[in-house]
C-alpha cells in the first residue's frame, strides 16, 4: 500500500471511529482529556505504521489497544505499584487482538455526557463536536465566533470539570433519557443552524458543521429509536437539506427566500425521508419542539404538490410550538405567519410585544420588521428597519440583498 | 472593556471615494449607525486611501520619508472603531457584522486602559 492510501485509510477510519473509540476509553478512564490524547497518540502511530506494516484486520482493536498502552505507560508514571494493572492491561492486549472483539458503542453515553446538565450550557454543542468528531479548537472556534485561545480554555476546562466533578459516564434511567436527549438534540441542532447561516459566508465550513450535525443526529436516531424528538429532529433538518440548492439564485447566486423558491430545485429524495421520519415521530407521540418546527417545514414542503402555502396551518403549529419553545425565532416566525393570515398590521403588533433587550441586535427580528412594515404600507419605517437590518448582517449576499430590497421602496 | 476594530479593505473598495460607486458605501453607513444604536460606539474614523499616506521613520538621526503606506499589503487600514462591548465574544460579533470582514480582514484589538 502506498503512504498516500494508507493515510486515506487512517483518516476515514479516524473519521468513522473517532467518537466511537473515544467514548469507549473515557467510560472507562472517565477521563476525556486522557482518551482524546491517548487516541491521538495511536492515530499519530497508525499514520506511521500502517503504510510499512498494513492496516491491521481489525483497526479498531488496533487503536484502542494502542490508545491503551499510551493510557497505561502515563498511569504507570504516575503510580508506582502498577504489577496487577499490568496484568490486567496484558489479558486486555490478548483479548483485543483476538480479532473477533467488538469495540461496544458507548458514544450516546459520551453525548450525553458533553450535553450533561453540570455542564456550562455555552459549551455543549461545541464540546460534542470536539469530542465525538474530533474537530479541533481552532475550527470550533472559527464556527462560534470565539477566539481559537480562548475556545481550547474552555474545552479543557469543561473536560476537567467531568473528570473533577464525578460525572456519571452511565447511561439514565429510561424515565430521564428523553429529557437528557433533549440537551444533545439541542445540542445537535445548534450546531446545524451554525452551519446553515454559514452557507453563505463561508462555504466549506459550513458544509463540514451541517455534514456533522447530520451524522450526529442520525446517530442519536440510531441508537435511541424511541425518542420522537429525535425522529423529528433529523426530519427537521432533512426538509432544510432538501431546499439547499434552491436557497440560491441558479443565475446570480443571490439570496432566494423560502416562498419565492423553484420547488423543482427541492430534493424530493431528502423530502420523503423528512415526510416519513415525521410520520414516524408523530407515532411515537412527539410533541415537542422539533416535532412542531418539521410540521411547519411539513407544510412548507406541500407547496410543492399543491403550488400554495396553508399558512393558517402555519400559524397554528407555530402557536403550539410557542407553548413548547417560546424563542425569538419561534416570535419572529410566528409573527411572519400572521401577517399571512391576519395582515401585517396585526402581526407588527406581535413583533411589538417581543422586548427591546431581546431584539436589539437579532438580525432576523429588523428583516421580518422591515418586511412586514412594507407591506403594511408604512415606507418610511421600513427603509429604517432594513438600514438597521443590513447593518446587523454578516454575510455579503444577504446584505445586498436587504439593501436591493430598501432601494425599491426609495424607488 | 473597549476594543478597537481595524477594517482592513480591498484597495478597489477604496481608491473609488464615490459612496455610490462602491458596492460597500452603504453598508457601511447602516454598520455605523447598527453601533451607535446599540451603545457600543466610542468612536472610529475613516481613513483616506493608502495613496495619500507618507511613512516616516528617523534612523541614526536622519529622516527617511517615503510615499504610500508602512506596509504594501493586499487589504490596506481603512479605517478604525472603537467599542466597548463586555469580552472578547462580543467584540468578535461586531467584527464579523464590519463589511470588511467578508471582502478583506478586520482585527480586533483590545485598548490599553490606564
Amino acid at each position: 500500500m502506498t503512504d498516500d492510501a494508507a493515510s486515506v485509510t487512517t483518516e476515514r477510519i479516524a473519521r468513522l471511529s473517532y467518537g466511537k473509540l473515544v467514548a469507549m476509553l473515557a467510560v472507562r478512564s472517565r477521563d476525556l482529556s486522557a482518551a482524546e490524547d491517548a487516541l491521538g497518540g495511536a492515530l499519530l502511530r497508525a499514520i506511521s505504521e500502517w503504510p510499512r506494516l498494513g492496516v491491521p484486520t481489525n483497526p479498531e482493536a488496533w487503536l484502542v489497544t494502542v490508545a491503551r498502552r499510551i493510557d497505561a505507560d502515563r498511569w504507570r508514571r504516575v503510580v508506582t505499584a502498577a504489577e496487577g494493572a499490568g496484568r490486567w492491561l496484558m489479558q486486555e492486549d490478548e483479548r483485543l487482538t483476538a480479532g473477533d472483539f467488538d469495540v461496544p458503542d458507548d458514544r450516546l453515553r459520551l453525548m450525553l455526557i458533553c450535553a450533561h446538565p453540570a455542564i456550562d450550557p455555552d459549551i455543549h454543542t461545541a464540546l460534542m463536536l470536539q469530542v465525538v468528531l474530533g474537530i479541533d479548537a481552532r475550527r470550533i472556534g472559527s464556527a462560534f465566533l470565539i477566539a481559537p485561545a480562548t475556545m481550547g480554555q474552555r474545552l479543557s476546562r469543561a473536560k476537567a470539570r467531568i473528570a473533577d466533578s464525578g460525572l456519571r459516564f452511565e447511561m439514565p434511567d429510561r424515565s430521564a433519557l428523553p429529557e437528557r436527549i433533549d440537551a444533545v438534540l439541542t445540542t445537535i441542532y445548534a450546531a446545524y443552524t451554525l452551519g446553515w447561516d454559514l452557507a453563505f459566508i463561508d462555504a466549506d465550513r459550513s458544509f463540514d458543521l451541517v455534514e456533522e450535525a447530520l451524522w450526529l443526529v442520525r446517530l442519536v436516531v440510531e441508537l435511541a429509536p424511541h425518542v420522537a424528538e429525535a425522529r423529528a429532529l433529523l426530519a427537521l433538518l432533512l426538509f432544510a437539506e432538501a431546499r439547499r440548492e434552491a436557497r440560491r439564485h441558479p443565475e446570480t447566486g443571490a439570496f432566494v427566500p423560502l416562498s419565492d423558491q423553484d420547488t423543482a430545485r427541492w430534493n424530493n429524495r431528502l423530502m420523503a425521508e423528512a415526510e416519513r421520519l415525521l410520520r414516524q415521530a408523530g407515532a411515537l407521540g412527539g410533541r415537542g419542539r422539533f416535532g412542531f418546527e418539521a410540521a411547519i417545514q411539513a407544510v412548507h414542503a406541500r407547496r410543492r404538490d399543491t403550488g400554495r402555502t396553508d399558512w393558517a396551518a402555519i400559524e397554528h403549529l407555530y402557536r403550539g410550538l410557542l407553548s413548547v419553545s417560546p424563542t425569538i425565532g419561534a416570535l419572529i416566525g410566528h409573527a411572519v405567519a400572521v401577517a399571512e393570515v391576519a395582515g401585517a398590521r396585526a402581526a407588527l403588533a406581535h413583533l411589538d410585544a417581543i422586548p427591546d433587550s431581546r431584539v436589539a441586535t437579532h438580525q432576523p427580528y429588523w428583516v421580518a420588521r422591515a418586511y412586514l412594515l412594507e407591506r403594511g404600507g408604512e415606507p418610511g419605517g421600513a427603509i429604517e428597519a432594513y438600514e438597521r437590518a443590513i447593518g446587523l448582517t454578516e454575510d455579503a449576499a444577504s446584505r445586498r440583498f436587504l439593501a436591493h430590497r430598501q432601494s425599491m421602496i426609495r424607488g | 472593556m473597549q476594543f478597537a476594530i481595524l477594517n482592513y479593505v480591498k484597495p478597489h473598495n477604496f481608491a473609488d471615494q464615490m459612496p455610490e460607486n462602491d458596492p460597500d458605501g452603504p453598508a457601511w453607513g447602516a454598520y455605523t449607525k447598527a453601533l451607535i444604536q446599540a451603545g457600543v460606539m466610542v468612536g472610529g474614523a475613516a481613513l483616506k486611501p493608502s495613496h495619500a499616506a507618507t511613512t516616516l521613520r528617523v534612523t541614526d538621526g536622519r529622516r527617511d520619508l517615503h510615499d504610500g503606506p508602512y506596509a504594501e499589503t493586499k487589504e490596506q487600514l481603512g479605517g478604525f472603531y472603537i467599542i466597548e462591548v463586555p469580552d472578547l465574544d462580543a467584540a468578535l460579533e461586531w467584527a464579523a457584522r464590519n463589511p470588511a470582514a467578508a471582502t478583506g480582514a478586520v482585527e480586533v484589538r483590545p485598548i490599553m486602559q490606564p
